[in-house]
């Protein structure tokens, strides 16, 4: 018998169809109920289980108490196992982590979370990587990559991953930006970590056509061209990621997940360092490349996770000298839209503007445009 | 007082037979028989021996092979059964199947195919005992010729795709031949191009560059100034693509590739939008090639023996898949004396029977009638496109309010988001109907995508036939979705796990492998 759990965070989005641009934190969600919001978490978890209901005998939901998933889930049809306790009306990110762990104890096999990015950050500093989960879109900011693209496409990816034959799993960005200078016009969004989640190729597509590679393969296949092209005595700055990791995997190098590395000759000089260590290494003028992913499900390239990678850094290293990786599913989820840069230098996102290659496998490239 | 017929409904009611009819294999009985075979004439045996003697050690079974056994009758009904049970383009209005459409073949072009003139001839006879196959090859090579622009012609690809690999191996051998065989190993392709251009150079060994739409939606000229350099091997690109978008700035795709050295091949696989209109040799390119399926009338590779045609300049004319069908002013001949030719990609000199059909199709048109299917298919494909877009939940993404040329990449992308009814949901829902619907749009780029492609041999009455089955589906899926999602209800088969396709310790291809990974007796 299979276990889904669920966690409904019941203020995430309450902010945001009232203009406050987030709803983290008491005060702001005393507002936005001033201001007449009205929350839509439950809603859009609802519509989100409306898929599993026909699988209902096959699995048991378990979720916490009211309006952190047990409304949810009995709107829905379902008769949940409840867990913990809360204080109804005055929840926090503390019950979201506490649940995430709960439910984990309990032996879920996927958990389902409705809620925006700081959702995501609570669920991710409470499980990591040990468990599978799907975002439903609920929140005001969704920088974050691990949202299904609506409610009712999260429950089929539910579906898909309890009783489908297809469990591919890949890491997702969680992203967030910080909420007081977000108001305030700055934005300083940061790489928080990652999740686990289904790959949902089903969504797309139907198996007569020829299957892709699955991720795995694809971020497998990139690193082989990347590292072909490595050449002896450069300084090879590599981004946040998992496609990086695959990369530092190839070279038989230690990578950390959400920082920036520095390798040569197959050699890590430097772990997870920041714009001063990145320019420290730059600094006797020895050629050096810039290795990327896209980061989020924005198309962000640069200013999103990787501040590290300063406008400064960028200019010593020389934009012929970037090279962009990314599993073409990446480059479909944008649909058309350019890749974005935000380095805080407008000059530099400047001269970033224009065509890049990026490598999206093995001896394959695109051209693709940054705006 | 006389009666009125009943009014039949639109879209039609269908209903497919269903047989529950098992495997051949499963119908087998130990010693059943259709036909018998006479034994060997005693007068034959007595001249020339047994001849199954004469075959080498290394043809014969130790074996008989593990047929099933069934009475003809027995194998007729099977087949009849199976034959009711499908869906083809003489049944359906199959303009569902964008890019790779059906048009109608004349079915006397079947039958000049099947006479014993074509299928009685063996391609290692003499040149001299077939003369005339030999200059039916000629002839089509000199009408694509003309339909081309381009100086020669290879009918010897067996399929479209093989012609695209033919025109990358000859792309190869020409800078070979200039010692810059080493130097030029990228390929240039679009997002939208036919994938076999990508593929078939990434399986000559290639390094593809890929380029994506500009902001209108058409191929972006900024991005392939990026990526041409001294590098650059060709561009091989479709027009148009694949979107049913034309590239207006194709000559100066051609003129920047030209200037980096590379070469330019023209994809027409589909050129249905485009006889008699525009031709590679105008737009400057270096190579083409056309699926005789495609646009000429004969069938598919998968649905029939295909056949594809590689057409090139002056300058690649001696890299052509050898032998080539020649004519000396008397007589027509294999040419097999090609020292610079790329070789084989195919047995023998070209698929007979789609080669007839084509020939056959374009004889009976002439050529103000190849304009004409272009005409109509362009002007069929424009009042779909206008019927579609009024259905809702239907778009038709990059080059928006722009008409198209044969066909259109639609997408549901709406009716999803408003009814979470997928694309592939509705093709299901299509078998309901009698239609077929066509699922395979790769690359996965355009969300939800529905790709349509009348071609010149549909009716009006046709088109609007379809576009009613299409507008039904889509209220019922904003009425009541589960009528789609549970779909199909009147279809031989309701529901396929595909899941089970992607397992290697299920998936069944041969008898052999069922029995010994389903029912555990294999050997």
């Amino acid at each position: 018998m299979h276990k889904l759990g669920l966690i409904v965070n019941p203020v995430a989005g309450i902010g945001g169809s009232v203009g406050l641009k987030g709803s983290d934190g008491l005060e702001i969600q005393r507002r936005a109920r001033a201001l007449g919001a009205t929350p839509r978490a439950e809603e859009r978890a609802t519509l989100a289980l409306a898929p599993l209901l026909p699988h209902s005998q096959a699995f048991t939901l378990l979720t916490y108490p009211g309006e952190m998933g047990e409304n949810a889930a009995r709107n829905a049809g379902f008769d949940p196992v409840v867990l913990g306790s809360i204080t109804p009306g005055a929840t926090t990110a503390g019950d979201t982590r506490r649940a995430a762990q709960e439910l984990r104890a309990a032996g879920v096999d996927l958990l389902l979370f409705a809620g925006g990015d700081g959702s995501a950050r609570d669920v991710a500093a409470a499980i990591g990587l040990s468990l599978p989960v799907i975002g439903i879109p609920t929140g005001v900011k969704m920088h974050s990559a691990v949202f299904a693209i609506s409610p009712r496409a999260a429950g089929e990816m539910a579906v898909s991953f309890l009783f489908g034959r297809r469990r591919g799993l890949r890491e997702a960005e969680v992203m967030d930006l910080d909420e007081e200078s977000y108001r305030s016009g700055r934005v300083s969004p940061r790489l928080y970590g990652y999740l686990r989640v289904p790959v949902g190729e089903r969504l797309m597509q139907n198996k007569k056509a020829p299957t892709p590679a699955s991720e795995e393969v694809q971020m497998q296949a990139i690193a082989w061209d990347v590292v072909e092209q490595m050449q002896p005595g450069w300084r090879v700055i590599l981004g946040p990621g998992s496609t990086m990791r695959a990369i530092a995997e190839h070279l038989g190098v230690p990578k950390t997940l959400v920082g920036v590395d520095v390798v040569e000759n197959g050699q890590l000089i430097a772990a997870d360092a920041g714009e001063r260590e990145l320019l420290a290494c730059l600094a006797d003028g020895r050629p050096a490349q810039i290795i990327v992913s896209l980061i989020g499900g924005q198309g962000f390239l640069f200013g999103r996770g990787n501040q590290q990678i300063s406008p400064r850094v960028l200019r010593a290293v020389g934009r012929e000298n970037i090279l962009v990786v990314g599993a073409p599913s990446k480059l479909n989820a944008l649909a058309g839209r350019p890749l974005l840069v935000d380095t805080g230098d407008p000059k530099t996102d400047a001269w970033l503007r224009g065509y890049l290659p990026i490598v999206t496998g093995y001896h394959e490239r695109v051209i693709y445009r940054v705006a | 007082m006389s009666k009125s017929i009943a009014s039949k409904p639109m879209p039609r009611r269908f209903h497919q037979a269903r047989w529950d009819e098992p495997l051949i294999f499963e119908l087998s009985q130990p010693g059943q028989r259709g036909v018998l075979p006479p034994a060997v004439d005693p007068g034959i045996l007595a001249e020339v021996g047994n001849p199954a003697a004469a075959l080498p050690d290394g043809l014969r079974r130790d074996q008989p092979p593990a047929l099933p056994e069934l009475s003809q009758v027995h194998v007729v009904r099977h087949y009849a059964r199976l034959a009711q049970e499908n869906l083809g383009a003489d049944l359906n209005i199959d303009i569902g199947q964008g890019t790779c459409t059906m048009k109608h073949n004349p079915k006397v072009n079947d039958q000049l195919a099947n006479s014993p003139k074509a299928v009685d001839v063996h391609p290692l006879q003499d040149d001299a005992t077939m003369q005339g196959i030999l200059e039916i090859h000629y002839r089509l090579q000199e009408i694509l010729k003309e339909i081309s622009g381009l100086d020669a012609v290879s009918l010897h690809p067996g399929a479209g795709s093989m012609a695209i690999y033919a025109n990358v191996a000859m792309i190869r051998a020409y800078h070979e031949a200039r010692g810059e065989g080493e130097q030029r190993d990228e390929v240039i392709t679009t997002i939208f191009s036919h994938p076999s251009n990508g593929a078939a150079a990434r399986t000559a060994g290639y390094k593809i560059i890929t380029l994506y739409p500009d902001e209108d939606g058409y191929p972006d000229l900024d991005a392939l100034k990026a990526a041409v350099s001294e590098r650059t091997a060709a561009l091989m690109i479709t027009n148009p693509e694949d979107t049913g978008i034309f590239n207006p700035r194709i000559a100066e795709f051609v003129r920047v590739v030209h200037e980096a050295g590379g070469l330019c091949a023209y994809d027409q696989a589909n050129a249905n939008g485009i006889l008699g209109i525009t031709r590679a040799r105008e737009a400057g390119f270096d190579l083409c090639h056309f699926n005789l399926h495609k646009t000429f009338g004969a069938p598919h590779g998968s649905g029939g023996p295909g056949a594809g045609a590689s057409c090139v300049t002056a300058a690649l004319e001696p890299f052509l898949p050898a032998p080539t069908v020649a004519y000396d002013g008397k007589r027509y001949f294999l040419d097999h004396d090609r020292p610079q030719s790329i070789g084989k990609v195919h047995p023998f000199f070209g698929v007979t029977p789609a080669i007839l059909r084509s020939y056959a199709w374009i004889m009976n048109l002439g050529a103000a009638g190849l304009r004409e299917v272009s005409e109509i298919a362009v002007l069929n494909n424009n009042y779909l496109l206008q019927k579609v877009l009024d259905i809702p939940g239907v778009s038709a993404p990059y080059a928006r309010g722009k008409r198209r040329i044969e066909q259109v990449r639609y997408s549901w992308e709406e009716l999803t988001r408003e009814t979470g009814v997928h694309t592939e949901e509705i093709g299901y829902r299509m078998a309901d109907f009698g239609a077929h619907y066509w699922t395979s749009h790769h690359p996965f780029v355009v969300p939800e995508p529905m790709t349509l492609e009348p071609t010149e041999s549909y009716s009006r009455a046709d088109l609007d036939e379809y576009v009613a089955m299409l507008r039904q589906i889509a209220e019922e899926a904003y009425a009541d979705p589960e009528i789609i999602k549970t779909a199909p209800h009147n279809s031989t088969i309701h529901r396929v796990d595909p899941d089970w396709f992607d397992d290697p310790e299920q998936w069944a291809i041969t008898w052999r492998a069922y029995r010994r990974k389903h029912l555990g007796n294999g050997e």
